[in-house]
Parts: structure tokens; sequence; C-alpha cells
């Protein structure tokens, strides 16, 4: 195993500069967002040099690792905090450090107006730092810190604009939702502890080929609920939404690109736990699978422009946990799902953001109507990534999605066809609520209000835009080159099985995907762009449509099932604790009370009844006596 | 087994009894001096008792020591402090009494009774053999060697004792000592001017001078501040009245 | 005739002596009622060690007296302080400590 000693500075660039502008206060206010862009773009280019040092070593020594110091040292449990940067890594080490910098660079300009931007960028560097350390921990410990230090720096983000007190219980129902999640991955880390004796990844896979496999079910399941978590998979799904609280740029990298594709990585990192426990592994694509529907559905309803792109989040990261749970057919597929979904969904979010900062705002999607005139880069870019997201060829979604869908498809029996034909609905819902963003942002009637004034935004704004959208439309044609990514990663998630009968050809699977793309289009187009629509969203639906406005009864659920039982248990808990803890300590007050006040008589303060009390105690003691010997 | 001759029976037989009444009597009689001189008798009765049973040296410590020592320094203190209301036999503490009696009477049966039932697995040894040089001189052998660490700690405590009743005794004077034109001027602004001239002696002019006796005021009556609060309060006063002069000759005849 | 019955004269007179104690409201006489509670147990020392045939007990009976003796300097000093600032001797005035 190849050993560097300069993975760290991916991490410690980005800290540092968290930690400078948190120190520095408002002395740094003026060059604080200059500082932390210049640092994030320098570990992007450690990254790169790192990238570039890795291709020129043969395949089988492209990882490497760092050990920092030794950790924890206890008996037989030895941890060591260690990075490692493998061809996994390095996927995520780029997206995360490259799209980080591009809206690191967009915030300067998005966030110019807020007196707190320095604190804004300080919290990005922490979340880049936390969520580097989260890819290249090379031990479930490890990966912990990360994965809590993102938590961390998302509700840091989510509340950013705490004043409101909306964002700020958004920002605590994300952070509570993720604890959830976290005790499964500190669950996950115990039972690893318990059964294989150690937590760092290779000993986790040495030690997964014998192990039982109760043991690897039970931490595979445990795995899946941190991912859920992170990852607003259901059922922990119903946070992400109102994540969106966040400032723009935050949504785009925390909440679209890298963060809520942790618990992606978190599944294809622990292959060889989830291959050899099939159970886990079939949870993980049932879990994909109702997700990818539930977020497509919720898609359909949202007039929040930010929460439209949101649920279209959950429903994408719900195709990649799908692919994940495919296995060896799967793993690569959804990495390259998540990569090119970094671009074209941070992109759009990021247009969406440029929406929002030429209309004062505002995020209703019924008040915009034909901003193509008025934003022609924003709507040029969002629209490269609306191509690529529904899975137009050649644009990157069409690669990346159709292999998922044609994997699952490919998984055999009831299985592959239940998996398909999910995957393909959501295709097509994914063409429906997407067209319903573009048509209802761009291109319809103009809703707004005369006294809008929409414009395209600043250079150092729609130049992120630009090149995310470059990517959207080249990297899917680029990973499948030769199948340039399966391979890549093939050392890390084992080498790509492909079925060997398949059900239906590759050719065939795309043409009903992009059967099922238009069939969705048209239907937006005649709904959105061929009819009027209410500036004010309708009350008069149909009770589908409400539901599913309601997030699906996510959070009612959430209430019923949890909340109020929890609610309910406190109170009791809370009686319980006044009428039996509280009771048992003031009956031991009270009663020392009344003896006390029966006792009080006693103390006369007068010598001789004192004396008179010894002589009975006296006469006691030699009643005993007398008792004793009889 | 020891066996007690019949004058040590009947020396027990004759003081026993007594030496009970007598701290019974302490009990009860009113006045303090009465019980330290009853207590003076139960001592003494005591002291007999320890020679009785071969504890020469003990019987005269006791004597020289208790009744010589201790109880004159009890009658001294109480000449000191005096009598007052303290010696009345009424109990002030409702209930105390009654409990008082039955918790004695209660602890002395079952002392009685325990010493009844108690045996001490042989008979009583006597003391000659060990007081074959004589009781004093065993009592020194004993007290310098294998007693001589807790004597030396006593004589401690003795010397301590006698530091701490200094210390007690002591009276530290807090404010400047009144001169006497201060003295004269604090009885003259005093709460009344009678008192001014300081109280009357005690004593009917020319028919008895003793302390118990009030003076007469120049109207005849008895001046009850005129003799000491102890005295009134013992009722050691005599009655003015019977020194009073029977008939005085009021006539004047006026001469020229 | 018994050397228990030294113990039963014993007895009696401690009982005595507690009472006194706690009926008295002088306080030399119930200081007097101390002493004779220490008297009687001294009575009971020599008895037993007249019994026991060793001289041990009248060792502790000589080092009670001396205590007894110490105990009465220090007593009496305490009663004639009380008395010079409270011009009482009742033990009943002495009952401060409950307020």
């Amino acid at each position: 195993m190849t050993t560097s000693t300069s993975l760290v500075y991916l991490i410690a660039l980005p800290l540092l500069g968290a930690t400078v502008l948190l120190l520095a206060g408002r002395r740094s206010d003026k060059w604080g967002h200059l500082l932390a862009t210049a640092l994030s773009a320098s570990s992007f280019g450690v990254g790169l040099y790192q990238l570039s040092q890795m291709l020129a070593r043969p395949t089988e020594e492209r990882a490497v690792t760092q050990k920092l110091f030794s950790w924890i040292n206890v008996g037989t449990f030895n941890v060591d905090a260690g990075l490692l940067l493998d061809q996994l890594s390095i996927c995520f080490v780029l997206l995360i450090t490259g799209v980080g910098t591009l809206i690191h660079i967009y915030s300067i300009s998005y966030m110019s107006h807020d007196e707190n931007r320095r604190r804004f960028f300080a919290y990005l560097n922490l979340f880049i730092a936390a969520m580097l350390l989260l890819v290249l921990g090379d031990s479930y410990l490890n990966l912990y810190v990360g994965w809590e230090g993102v938590g961390l720096a998302s509700y840091l983000l989510i509340g950013f604009w705490n004043q409101k007190p909306a964002y700020a219980t958004a920002s605590k129902k994300a952070f509570v939702m993720n604890r959830v999640g976290d005790m499964g991955l500190s669950f996950a880390i115990m039972i690893a502890f318990a059964t294989l004796g150690t937590v760092s990844f290779s000993g986790v896979e040495e030690a997964s080929h014998t192990a039982s496999k109760a043991a690897l079910t039970a931490i595979g399941i445990m795995l899946l609920v941190a991912a859920t978590g992170k990852s607003a998979q259901f059922p922990l799904q119903a946070w992400l939404g109102d994540a969106m609280a966040g400032p723009t740029p935050v949504s785009a990298l925390i909440h679209a690109a890298t963060m809520v594709t942790a618990g992606v990585y978190l599944i294809v990192r622990s292959n060889f736990i989830f291959d050899a426990a099939p159970t886990a592994q079939l949870l993980v694509v049932i879990v994909g699978a109702i997700t990818l529907t539930f977020g497509a559905l919720v898609g359909t309803a949202k007039d929040d422009i930010k929460k439209a792109l949101a649920a279209s989040t959950m429903s994408q990261i719900g195709y990649m946990i799908l692919g994940a749970g495919l296995g060896p057919a799967g793993y690569a597929f959804a990495i390259m799902h998540l990569l090119t979904h970094g671009f074209f969904k941070a992109g759009m979010f990021l247009g969406a953001g440029s929406v929002m900062h030429g209309m004062n705002d505002q995020v209703d999607m019924r008040r915009y109507g034909a901003l193509r005139k008025f934003m022609p880069i924003t709507f040029a870019t969002f629209g490269l990534g609306y191509l690529a997201i529904i899975g137009v060829p050649p644009f990157a979604g069409f690669y990346s999605k159709d292999a998922i869908i044609e994997t699952a498809f490919n998984a055999g029996g009831v299985k592959g066809i239940l998996l398909g034909s999910t995957a393909l609905l959501g295709a097509a819902i994914t063409a429906f609520y997407m067209t319903r963003v573009m048509v209802l942002t761009f291109t319809s009637k103009q809703r707004w209000e005369d006294n809008q004034h929409p414009h395209e935004s600043p250079l150092l704004m729609w130049a992120p835009m630009a090149i995310l959208a470059v990517g959207s439309v080249t990297t899917g044609f680029l990973f499948t080159r030769g199948d340039a990514l399966v391979h890549w990663l093939s050392p890390v998630v084992g080498e790509h099985a492909e079925g060997e009968n398949l059900l239906l050809q590759p050719i065939v699977v795309s043409g009903l995907a992009l059967l099922a793309v238009a069939i969705g289009v048209a239907i937006a187009i005649m709904k959105y762009q061929l009819s009027e629509v209410d500036a004010i969203a309708p009350h008069d639906v149909s009770v589908f449509t409400r539901i599913a406005r309601k997030d699906l009864l996510q959070d009612s659920f959430n209430e019923a099932v949890f909340m109020r039982p929890g609610q309910a248990l406190t109170s009791l808990l809370v009686k319980g604790d006044q009428n039996v803890v509280d009771g048992a300590v003031r009956g031991i007050g009270r009663t020392a009370l009344g003896a006390g006040s029966v006792l009080r008589k006693t103390q006369t303060g007068f010598a001789r009844s004192y004396a008179a009390l010894i002589l009975i105690g006296a006469i006691v003691l030699i009643a005993g006596i007398w008792v004793v010997t009889q | 087994m020891l066996t007690i001759q019949t004058p040590e029976a009947v020396m027990f037989w004759f003081l026993a009894p007594l030496s009970v009444v007598a701290a019974l009597g302490m009990l009860l009689v009113k006045k303090a001096v009465h019980s330290a001189l009853l207590l003076a008798w139960v001592m003494i009765t005591l002291a007999i008792f320890y020679i009785a049973q071969d504890a020469l040296f003990l019987g005269i410590v006791q004597i020289v020591v208790y009744t010589g020592a201790v109880m004159m320094l009890f009658l001294f203190i109480l000449m000191l402090v005096g009598v007052d209301a303290s010696d009345s036999l009424t109990e002030t503490i409702p209930g105390l009494r009654p409990i008082a009696i039955t918790a004695a009477l209660g602890f002395g049966g079952l002392l009685v009774s325990l010493i009844g039932r108690a045996t001490l697995g042989h008979s009583a040894y006597g003391l000659t053999a060990a007081n074959t040089d004589g009781n004093v001189q065993a009592l020194a052998k004993l007290l310098f060697s294998t007693y001589v660490w807790p004597f030396e700690v006593v004589s401690a405590l003795l010397i301590t004792a006698a530091l701490g009743a200094m210390v007690l005794a002591h009276h530290q004077r807090t404010t400047e000592r009144p001169t006497q034109r201060e003295q004269a001027i604090a009885r003259f602004r005093g709460a009344s001017l009678g008192s001014a001239a300081g109280l009357p002696n005690p004593g009917v002019f020319a028919r008895h001078n003793a302390v118990d006796v009030p003076a007469l005021l120049p109207d005849g009556s008895a001046a009850p501040n005129s003799i000491s609060a102890t005295l009134k309060a013992r009722g050691d006063m005599l009655d003015s009245a019977q020194f009073e002069l029977g008939e005085v000759d009021n006539t004047v005849t006026e001469e020229k | 005739m018994n050397p228990y019955n030294y113990l039963y004269v014993s007895g009696l007179l401690f009982t005595i002596g507690a009472v006194g104690v706690v009926v008295r409201r002088n306080a030399i006489v119930v200081f007097m009622c101390v002493e004779l509670m220490l008297n009687a147990a001294n009575l009971t020392l020599v008895t037993f060690s007249r019994i026991n045939g060793t001289l041990d007990g009248q060792v502790v009976a000589f080092f009670t007296m001396v205590v007894a003796a110490c105990e009465v300097v220090v007593g009496l000093a305490i009663i004639v302080t009380i008395y010079r600032s409270r011009r009482s001797a009742s033990i009943d005035d002495a009952s401060l400590l409950k307020r």
C-alpha cells in the first residue's frame, strides 16, 4: 500500500480557513470569503495533484494511505486516525472540492449583501473539511467523525438565517432526524467492533469473509439506517424539504451535490458487507425504490422551486441507493449517477438561486414564467441540467440513469421486473415534474407583478453555473466511454458483474426510458405550457395532489407515529418523575419533616428533659441486656 | 469462698439503709445546704464501705477528697450563689416528674433484678492475698507500672481542669473601672433618687442590729430592701415589728 | 453476708442520683446528684475488686475520683460563671440553645 504525506492537506486547508475565519471574526469580513475560496480551490488543486499521482501508478498501487496519529489504543482495540485515498475517494474528493469551489465563487456574489457572509464562508469551509474527512477516513470511526462534522455544518448552514424561527426549526429538524441515522452508524460501528473486533475498512473487509451472516446483516441494516438519515431516504426523508431554508448555495452544495450522497458513499464503501448480507442488500434496494418514487411524487406537487428540486434530489438519490443495492453490478453506476447528479443538480440549484436573485427571493414557481427572455444564461444552464436529469441523450443523466434502470431490470426474476418498472416509472415522473419546473419558470406566460424587474445574474454567479452545465453535458459521456468509471472503481467495489442472460437488451431499456421521458414531458407541456396556470395554487384539487403537496403526509406520519407518542411518553415520564421519583424524594423529606416536628417537641431546651431522655435510653439498654441474658 | 464476718454484716445492714435514706433525702429536702450535708453523709458511708472491703487507701481518699475537699467546694459555691427560686421542689416542666419517677422505678428494678440474676462463675476471692504488702503499696505498684500511662494522662487532665477553672473564674474587665465620681453621678441619675444615699442598713437602732432584721422606716414600718435578698428568699428574716417600741411619747415639752 | 449486697446499694444510689439529675432544678444539687452517681459506680468497682481478688478495680476507682475532682472544679466554675451573668443557678434558665 502506497503511503503519502500530502493527503492531510486536503482536509487541513479548508479546516484552516474555517478556523481563521471563525477566530478572526469581524476583522476578516473584508477578505474572509476570498481566503475561503482560495483554500477550497487549493484543496481542489491538491486533489488534482493526487489524481495525477494516482494515474501514474499501476492499478493495484493506486490507493494511498496516511497515518496521522494513533487515536485509540485500548487493549485489542486500536484505531489510528488515518486517511485513505483510493479510486472511490478521489471521485468524491474532486467532486467535493471542485463543485465546492465553484459554489464558493458563486456565493461571493450571491451572499454579497449578507452582513454575515464571512461566517457563511467559514461554515462552507468547515463543511468541505468535514466532508473530505468523511470520504478520506480509513475506518468507520474516522468516517463517523466526518459524518458528524457534515451534520454540524449542515445544521449551521440550514439555520444560517436563524433569525427566522421557521428556518431555525428547519435546521433543528434536520439535525434531529440526522441523529436517528447517526445512531444507526454508531450501532454499526459498535456491532462491528463487538463481532469483528475492528472498525477499519480493510480490517472489516478481511473479517467479512469469515464473519457470521447475522452480524454482517445487522451491520448492514444499521449502515442502511445511517444512509437513510444522511441521504434523506425513506423513512428518514422528511428533513430535506425543510433544509431548503438554508441559502441556495448551501442547498446546491450540501443538499444536492455532496453531503446527501454520503449515504451512497457509505453503502458503496461497505460493499463487502452488503455483498455478504443479501437481506440487508435487499432492504437497500427497497429503500431506494420507495424513495425514488416518493421523491418524484412529491416533486410533482411542489410550487416552491427549491422544494421541487429537493424532492428531485431525494428521488435521484433513491436511484443511487437502488443502484448501490444491486450489488457489484450497480455500485459503479450508483457512483456514476452520483457524480453526474452532483453536476447537473448543483447547476440547477445555482440556477434556481439565480432566478431567486433576479426575482427578489421569490420562490413560488407560480409567480414566475417567461423568464427565458430576461435570464438567457440561467435559462441555458438550467436547461442543460434539465435535459441531463430527465435523461435525454447525450446528456449526463441519460448514461447514468439508464445504466441503473437497466441494471435494475436485469437484477433477475420478479424483483428485477418490479425494480425496473419502478425505476422506469420514476423516470417518467421525473420528466414530468422537471418539465413542469422548466415550463413554469422559463417558458410559460408571465405571472409576476409588474414591479418585479427580473435580470440576469452577474458573472461570478453565472460562470460556475456554466461550468457545471458543461459538466452535466459531458460527464456522462466521459464516464461511460470504454466503461472508464466502471474499470476505475473495480479495485474498490469489486469487478463489475454483468448479468448472464439479460432480461432486456440495453437498447430496449434505453428506448423504454426515452418513451417514458417523452410521455412525462408531453403531459407536463400540455398541462402547463398550453393551458393557463393560476398564479395562486388552486385549492379545489384532488386528494392525491393535496397529499403530495404535504410531502405524502411524511410530517403528519412522523408526528402521529413518533412525535405524539414521544410527547405522551415524555409527559408520562414527567408525571412518573414528579409522582414516583420526586414523590419518593419529597416523601422522604416530608417524613423527615413530620418526624422532625414530632421529635422537636422533645427538644425543650431544658437540660433536665435531655437527662430524662438519657435515662430512658439507659433503661432501654439495660432492658435489652435483661432480655438477651434471659 | 470469701466469708464475710459478722461485724461487717452488722456494719453493712446498719449503714446501707442509712446511706440510701440519706440519698433519698438529698432529693427531697428543699435547701441545697441540707442536700450537701446529706451527700456528705452518703460519702462517709461509702468510705466506710471501701475500708470494709479492704480498700483502705480509697476509703481515706474518699474522706479527704470528697467529704473534705469536694463537699467543701460545694458548700462554698452554695454560699457564693446563695438561695433562689430554683430550690423550690415544684416541677416546672409538665410531665417530667412522673416520667422521672417511672423511669427510676424501671431503671432501679431492672438493675436490681439484673444484679440478682448475674453470676460471676466463681465466688468472691477477697483481697487478702493482693494486700499482703499493704493496700497502699500494692496500689502504688499497679499505678506506677501497669497504669502509669493513664496515671500521667489523668494528672495532665487535672492540671487542665485547674487551668480551665482559672480561665472560667477570671473576669476580664471590658470597660474602664468607674471612678468614685462616676459612681456618685450614676447613683444620683439612677432610676430613683431614693437609692441615691444607698440602701438602708439592716437592724433596728438600739434594739437589734443583726443582718436579718429589716430596718425601720421613719413611720415605723419595716424597710424590706434593707436586708440581703438571699436572706429574704431563704425566709430567714425576722419580723422587725417585734422590736418596735411600745408606745412612744410624742408629747414634747417645750423648753425655753 | 454476700459481697453482692454492696452492688444492690450501689444500684439504688445510682438510680437515686439519676432521678435527682432529672427532678432537681438547682444546678448545684444536680451536680451533687452526678457526684452521687459517680460514687455509686466507685462502690461497684471496689466491690468487684474484692470479688475478683485483684486491685485493678480500685485503681480505676481511684482514677474515677481524680476525674470527678476535675469535673467538680470545672463544673462549679461553669455554674459560678453562669450565675455571674444570669443571676440564677437554675438549670432550666440555661436553655438558650433552643432559641
